[in-house]
């Protein structure tokens, strides 16, 4: 494998979330707080979701890990921030197709950034990675739901 | 030792990864097989696959004699008195868990202590956290030294009358750290204690000899050191095994049931209920075979050589952070600047160089060291100090490819 594939993986996008995260840091105020760990590799991610009406109002995560699952988890409070729960699930089940190297139909749905993450499909080991935050939203959503 | 003789026993060393001959620096999770083991897993299979120690027929008999020879093997590889002290296991996790379940729980109770240290693998603190909350006991840590050592005074501090066991890995599996067991099990034994070994990473590397390390456990895994996957071996002196209750209950194990109360066989089989793991046990046999014609003690001075001349090497790196003492075991645990350990490892990867990224079974050691995760580059007898400028090489464009973003 040349610099050529790692490039697919390690895209300049991603490293830009990486080293300027968005949405890193925590909600003031009592916000749904959802911790998960890739018990594999040792990363963490706290995120935080202020759901209010079907909405997502604000996001935010904190955590130590990856390139991929740091970058994932800015790209993903950018993505879902301002938007209906629904969409929000709906961008996960896109995401968790995109990283299964499925052809996706976003619709209306817009994943700006995050599509660069597709080339983390050719490398299986790291998908687990780029889904963390995604998981964790879902976990936030279902236990919200519940409420 | 001839390295190229070595590596031409091993068919999966000579492959290409990703374009790259493959450079296999991961042997402390899982050590490549030799041919010989990998035949011997094929003979039993074709030839004389049958269960054990029942039927009257020719199979049986040839399985329960290639079984029962690979335990005299093990006995012999750790100077057992007896094979009734050699008990076969999945590996060295359900040894420590044997261990923990039959004599933890029949010896330990409220007021009693466990003493372990920070840097062990999960299955050696697992174990311990589940009895003691069962029985009442307190799990005590020893403190470490900064460069991930062990001092005896702490050990002599810490271990008192109150300790009913005191369970240590032999060599860590993160800082290579050699641990002096057998001055341990002094101190334990000073106290009335019982001394568990974990040997998952001493075994494959050194020789050993369990009566004058004067462990009343040894605990090791079959496919580190170049048997299956599957296998391993609980070691314990016969006195104490023989008080011991099993942990597991059916078939094979047993010498007389009633409807309403059974009786077991004697040592080992007690320890061995259902089908045993036969084809690993020939199968490790087989890698023991294999690892002494080579010699241990040649094994052992080839990987400290790597070792040393990994750490003079990769330190010449700019931003390397290695982990534990300078005597060390094969293998080497590192961060390369803020290049996160995944990162790393699958750039290493795309070169075709196999190394451990993440936090080694060991999470309390991993906050002890104050990272989330770490690389480890691990070494045996197959490894050369060619792989290991490739591996350097390999580190210095992961630095470059990462280069811009830090």
């Amino acid at each position: 494998m040349s610099f050529n594939n790692l490039d697919t993986l390690y895209r300049q996008v991603i490293m830009d979330h990486y080293k300027n995260p968005r949405n890193r840091g925590s909600i003031e105020g009592n916000p749904m707080t959802v911790d998960m760990n890739n018990p594999t590799c040792g990363d963490r991610i706290q995120l935080q979701l202020l759901v209010d009406d079907g909405i997502v109002k604000d996001a935010k995560f904190d955590g130590e890990g990856c390139s991929i699952s740091l970058s994932s988890a800015s790209m993903m409070t950018q993505a879902i921030k301002g938007k209906p729960v629904d969409e929000a699930l709906k961008m996960s089940e896109l995401f968790s197709d995109l990283m299964q190297g499925k052809d996706i139909d976003e619709g209306d749905i817009d994943l700006g950034d995050i599509e660069a993450l597709q080339g983390v499909s050719k490398f299986p080991a790291r998908i687990k990675c780029a889904t963390l935050a995604w998981k964790a939203m879902e976990k936030g959503v279902d236990v919200e739901k519940e409420d | 030792m001839d390295v190229k003789a070595v590596r031409d026993e091993f068919p999966i060393l000579h492959q290409e990864v990703n374009g790259h001959p493959l450079v296999y620096l991961d042997s402390s999770a899982t050590s490549q097989k030799p041919i010989k083991v990998i035949e011997k897993l094929d003979e039993y299979y074709r030839g004389y696959n049958s269960n054990v120690h029942r039927g009257v027929h020719t199979l049986g008999t040839k399985a329960t004699d290639e079984y029962e020879g690979a335990r005299e093997k093990v006995r012999r590889f750790i100077n057992a008195s007896s094979t009734q002290e050699v008990i076969f296991t999945r590996g060295t996790t359900t040894a420590i868990n044997t261990v923990a379940a039959s004599y933890g729980r029949a010896n330990l109770s409220e007021g009693d202590e466990v003493v372990i240290t920070p840097m062990e693998h999960h299955s050696n603190i697992i174990p311990w956290q589940q009895i003691v909350k069962e029985t009442g006991a307190t799990l005590k840590y020893l403190p470490l030294q900064s460069d991930g050592t062990i001092l005896l005074d702490d050990v002599k501090k810490t271990v008192t009358s109150k300790t009913k066991i005191v369970a240590i890995m032999h060599v860590s599996n993160v800082l290579g750290t050699i641990n002096p067991v057998k001055e341990i099990a002094q101190i334990a034994h000073n106290h009335g204690a019982v001394m568990l070994v974990d040997g998952a990473q001493s075994a494959p590397h050194m020789k050993i000899d369990v009566q004058d390390l004067d462990a009343d456990f040894y605990a090791f895994s079959g496919h580190k050191m170049c048997g299956p996957t599957g296998i391993g071996v609980l070691y314990g002196k016969k006195a104490l095994l023989e008080k011991m209750e099993p942990v597991e209950f059916g078939g094979e194990m047993i010498d007389f049931v009633n409807l309403y109360d059974s009786t077991w066989k004697e040592l080992p089989w007690k320890f061995e209920g259902g089908t045993p793991i036969i084809a690993g046990a020939v199968g490790l046999g087989a890698a023991i075979d294999f690892l002494t014609d080579i010699g241990l003690d040649e094994i052992k001075q080839h990987e400290e050589k790597l070792a040393s001349y990994a750490m003079q090497e990769m330190n010449k790196v700019d931003g390397m952070t290695i982990y534990g003492p300078e005597h060390r075991a094969g293998l080497v645990t590192f961060n390369l600047s803020d290049v996160h350990p995944h990162d790393l490892a699958t750039v290493l990867d795309a070169e075709g160089i196999a190394v451990r990224a993440g936090h080694h079974c060991a999470q309390p050691l991993m906050r002890w060291l104050e990272v989330s995760a770490t690389a480890r580059a691990s070494f045996y007898l197959y490894n050369t100090e060619q792989e290991i400028d490739k591996l350097v090489a390999g580190l210095k464009t992961t630095k470059e490819y990462f280069g811009d973003v830090f």
